[in-house]
């Protein structure tokens, strides 16, 4: 028999307020795919955030021990779907360094520009969502009509608007298409005159800042110790861009600034990307013109073969620090290959920085981490 | 007194950037006609022009002859990393030279677990296939997935092997 | 010129002359409310198809473009489609609350709805405390959002119903003193009495400075209460998924669906009538030409037009603005929306006493 605690049948005991669980996701319009947090939630103030990952597994690191280095590539398309292509140069980069291959200066002025417009087009779709998850939905349209040039581009030079699959090791696929020039000045032109929209609509707007000014303040000592890379680790002040860092490609040859902020709050984070953008646009607009010729590929072996060794190449991507670590014991497929994804790390510290917050901070705050399921779970 | 006048200001900035926020939004309704960048696509599909490196699935071009020019040597098999493609070849006598020879008898192509990374194609040493750009792939049935490129009855172009 | 008066007479006349009393003004209750009922439906789809449209255009889109000629068939469609779609209930669910629901929302848009002047002598109910009726009869409907919320036994059901709890409670002060304000000025909580007393110009004009600043706190306070965009709390899909109504299917979502639309109509309606003069042609005192023109052009247009461009503004918000938080919500009202109002009707009160108003 269930013995009745006496304090409980007091009346006044009865009404108080009890926390409770719920569960955001896995299917939730605002988790950006299959994303399960449970929450513990006293009223509106979330307590406790618990992601469950998992739900988009595709063991894409086990696929690639038994892939030859020329298809492990395009796996790495399907990780970080919206910077598939600094994804690609990545494993590219790893391979060309450890076969000790330098490739022309062609094909790393043709990959920066590109790798400059992934991150574009990653971060207009961020800015669209950002405002959907904010509940203004029409800047999901105004963000997809600028990516819409940019993966036109894509479309026309690598023959895939999303999974591009333009790398190999050793260089590219093919040369850019004769218009690609053009189209991309089209483009910075036409995005110089959209990207002051974009402030009108939502950065100044009073609701909007009202919603993310010191909202999920993230400490640079957070940043570190979680190791919360890209434009959210650099909103709390962590200098961590690779292409300062560790320059590949011409970075070390375009003058851009680091966008770096001390604030560390959601608004933080979303100015860094609207920043960053700009940055984009002018390296983009100092390389358009200057293409130099050279080959675009360099001679390999048919079966490439990696040294045996361990070789690691890290790069920028829209979210922040990807890294490549490859285990060759000399056969043709890596013995293991492990992805460092930034929306790994950048996910975790959502526990630490959204407790306390309401259920609508909490959507906030995921949306300015810029999370990528596919890229968490891999 | 300040407090007054903060109180008073932030009103009138909140509403400033609010009437900001919607004068874009009124720019965009208001030049609707000029602005709206979406299509309807199944009524513009006989103007729909895809690029020409788009990569919709494998084919096999054939010649007005019914000839290609694949020779069967498994080389965008291997380059595959899915096990897209499936060449079932044999050992025929040259109707000509006598000699036994490797021809394709059915170059499967199994559309369902390809990814289009195009690595088939610079594989090839014979530009046998090419990346078409239609991209319509909807069946009601799976099995209508798996294709078979090599049209009935074709045979290998004279001088590809050279 | 465009005067119902003498039709609806006639028809009243012709009633009573040919039945009993009782009957006859059983026929006219019946004959009313199938009216009503219909324009009710009417109004649903018309508004859901301006929305996607008018949605559509802001966002750069052409909106449903398939059914009919540019879509116009398309509610229509969609209405069958949720006739047909099965209504599935939660197992847990409070049944009877659950089904109850809807129709305490529904009912009490229709209610209010009753009120309407839609043009000379073409209002159904026209009592002495209009404005008092609307604003009694379109907080009930708050009661059925609760309703949803708790017999859906969902927690995110519940966390929008409590959320729209606190809104529409709160939201409701400044609705009253907004319209509080021009009641000062009109002395009549009669609808048909405030129209008339704007033949002269509409009370926004008359009114000039407080009349204009009680338009923006009603349409922003009344925005709030019907539960739309920047205010769509309790719906909110991002964070709640579907708020109040996501264990809902079928014919009874569409009714929480429709009552956010002739909701935002009475509001409009309230709008119109209260600042712009209702029916009322734009008259400007002393051009008796220009007044002249403006009079050919029929009331119950004036009437539609008016309560269309309030409904549109109201569009332009929920498709421009990010969606409030909840404590910011409450900020707004208590500590913004609510000390303007009351300042308001004092300023409102001292420029009635002073005679400072146009066309005293």
């Amino acid at each position: 028999m269930e013995v009745v605690d006496k304090d409980k049948t007091i009346p006044g005991d009865a009404l108080k307020s009890q926390e409770y669980f719920v569960n955001m996701g896995p299917q939730h319009p605002s988790t950006h795919g299959v994303l399960r947090l449970v929450l513990t939630i006293d009223g509106e103030i979330v307590k406790r955030i618990e992601p469950h990952i998992g739900y988009i597994h595709r063991s894409i690191e086990k696929m690639c021990e038994k892939d030859s280095y020329r298809q492990i590539v395009h796996l790495t398309d399907r990780m970080d779907y919206l910077s598939c292509h600094i994804n690609n140069v990545a494993v590219c980069l790893a391979v060309e360094n450890a076969l000790e291959i330098e490739v022309s200066d062609r094909v790393k002025v043709i990959r920066t520009i590109i790798d400059e417009l992934t991150r574009l087009a990653s971060h207009q779709l961020w800015w669209g969502v950002m405002g959907m998850d904010l509940g203004a939905i029409t800047t999901f349209l105004y963000g997809f009509r600028d990516r819409e040039m940019i993966t036109d581009i894509f479309e026309e030079t690598c023959g895939a608007r999303l999974t591009m699959n333009y790398n190999k090791p050793g260089g590219l696929m093919f040369d850019i298409h004769p218009n690609f020039q053009k189209r991309t000045k089209e483009f910075v032109e036409h995005f110089k005159k959209k990207l002051p929209e974009y402030d009108q609509l939502l950065t100044g707007n009073v609701i909007f800042q009202e919603r993310t000014k010191g909202i999920g303040v993230m400490s640079k000592e957070d940043a570190i110790a979680f190791g919360v890379t890209g434009p959210a680790g650099r909103a709390s002040g962590f200098e961590c861009d690779i292409r300062k860092k560790n320059p590949y490609h011409v970075y070390d040859k375009v003058e851009f600034n680091e966008v770096l902020l001390t604030e560390g709050d959601s608004f933080a984070r979303y100015k860094a990307r609207i920043q960053e953008m700009w940055e984009s646009l002018s390296i983009i607009e100092q390389l358009i013109d200057n293409i130099p010729e050279g080959p675009i590929e360099e001679k390999t072996n048919a079966v490439i073969k990696l040294p045996k060794g361990e070789f690691y190449q890290r790069v920028e991507t829209a979210r922040g620090d990807f890294g490549v670590y490859v285990i060759s014991d000399g056969k043709k497929s890596p013995y293991r290959l492990k992805f460092r994804s930034p929306g790994f790390s950048n996910l975790f510290i959502l526990d630490k920085i959204a407790r306390g917050s309401k259920i609508a901070d909490l959507v906030a705050i995921m949306s300015t981490l810029d999370l990528v399921m596919p890229d968490i779970d891999r | 007194m300040n407090s007054v006048i903060k109180y008073f200001s932030d009103i009138a900035h909140g509403v400033k950037t609010l009437w900001k926020g919607m004068m874009v939004t009124g720019y965009y309704i208001s030049h609707a006609r000029k602005e709206i960048i979406t299509q309807q696509y199944p009524e513009n599909r006989d103007t729909l022009q895809m690029f020409n490196r788009f990569r919709g699935e494998v084919i096999m071009p054939h010649n007005e002859d019914n000839e290609h020019r694949c020779t069967g040597c498994q080389a965008c098999e291997i380059a595959c990393p899915n096990g897209t493609i499936e060449i079932i070849w044999d050992r025929k006598p040259d109707p000509e030279t006598g000699k036994k020879k490797k021809s394709i008898h059915t170059f499967v192509y199994h559309l369902q677990m390809c990814t289009m990374c195009a690595l088939c194609i610079p594989a090839c040493p014979t530009d046998a296939i090419i990346m078409g750009q239609d991209f319509e792939h909807a069946v009601t049935d799976r099995s209508k997935l798996t294709k078979i490129l090599n049209k009935p009855g074709s045979k290998l172009m004279k001088g590809v092997e050279e | 010129m465009y005067d119902f008066t003498d039709l609806v007479r006639s028809i009243h006349e012709s009633l009573v002359a040919s039945l009993s009393p009782g009957m006859a003004a059983l026929v006219e209750w019946i004959i009313i409310g199938a009216i009503f009922l219909g324009f009710f439906a009417l109004l649903g789809l018309v508004l859901v198809y301006v929305e996607r449209k008018v949605c559509a255009f802001f966002q750069l889109r052409l909106g449903p473009m398939r059914v009919g000629f540019w879509g116009t068939a398309q509610t229509l469609a969609d209405t069958l489609k949720l006739l047909l779609k099965e209504p599935i209930m939660n197992k847990r669910a409070d049944k009877f609350l659950f089904n109850f629901a809807p129709f305490i929302i529904i009912i009490s848009s229709l209610i209010v709805l009753s009120v309407t002047p839609f043009a000379p002598g073409l209002q159904a109910f026209d009592i002495n405390i209009g404005l008092f009726f609307v604003i009694a009869i379109s907080s009930i409907g708050v009661v059925g959002i609760l309703l949803a919320g708790w017999a859906s036994n969902n927690k995110y059901s519940l966390i929008g119903a409590m959320r729209s709890g606190a809104q529409i409670v709160s939201y409701e002060l400044s609705v009253g003193l907004a319209l509080m304000t021009m009641v000062v000025l009109t002395g009549s909580l009669q609808l048909s009495e405030i129209i008339a007393s704007q033949a002269d110009g509409w009370w926004i004009f008359k009114g000039h400075i407080p009349a204009f600043i009680a338009f923006v706190l009603f349409i922003v306070a009344s925005t709030a209460e019907v539960n739309r965009g920047p205010f769509d709390l309790a719906e909110a899909e991002s964070e709640l998924t579907a708020g109040f109504h996501t264990e809902y299917s079928g014919m009874k979502f569409a009714f929480f669906f429709l009552a956010e639309f002739v909701n935002m109509f009475i509001v409009a309606v309230i709008a119109a009538t209260v600042f712009l003069g209702g029916w009322m042609p734009f008259h400007i005192g002393g051009l008796d030409g220009f007044n002249q023109i403006m009079d050919f052009i029929p009331p119950i247009l004036w009437f539609f037009g008016k309560v269309a461009f309030i409904i549109f503004l109201m569009m332009w918000f929920k498709w421009t603005f990010p969606r409030l938080r909840i404590d910011q919500l409450l900020t707004l009202e208590w500590k913004y929306l609510l000390p303007l109002n009351l300042m308001n009707i004092v300023l409102m009160a001292f420029v009635v006493y002073m005679g400072w108003y146009f066309g005293n």
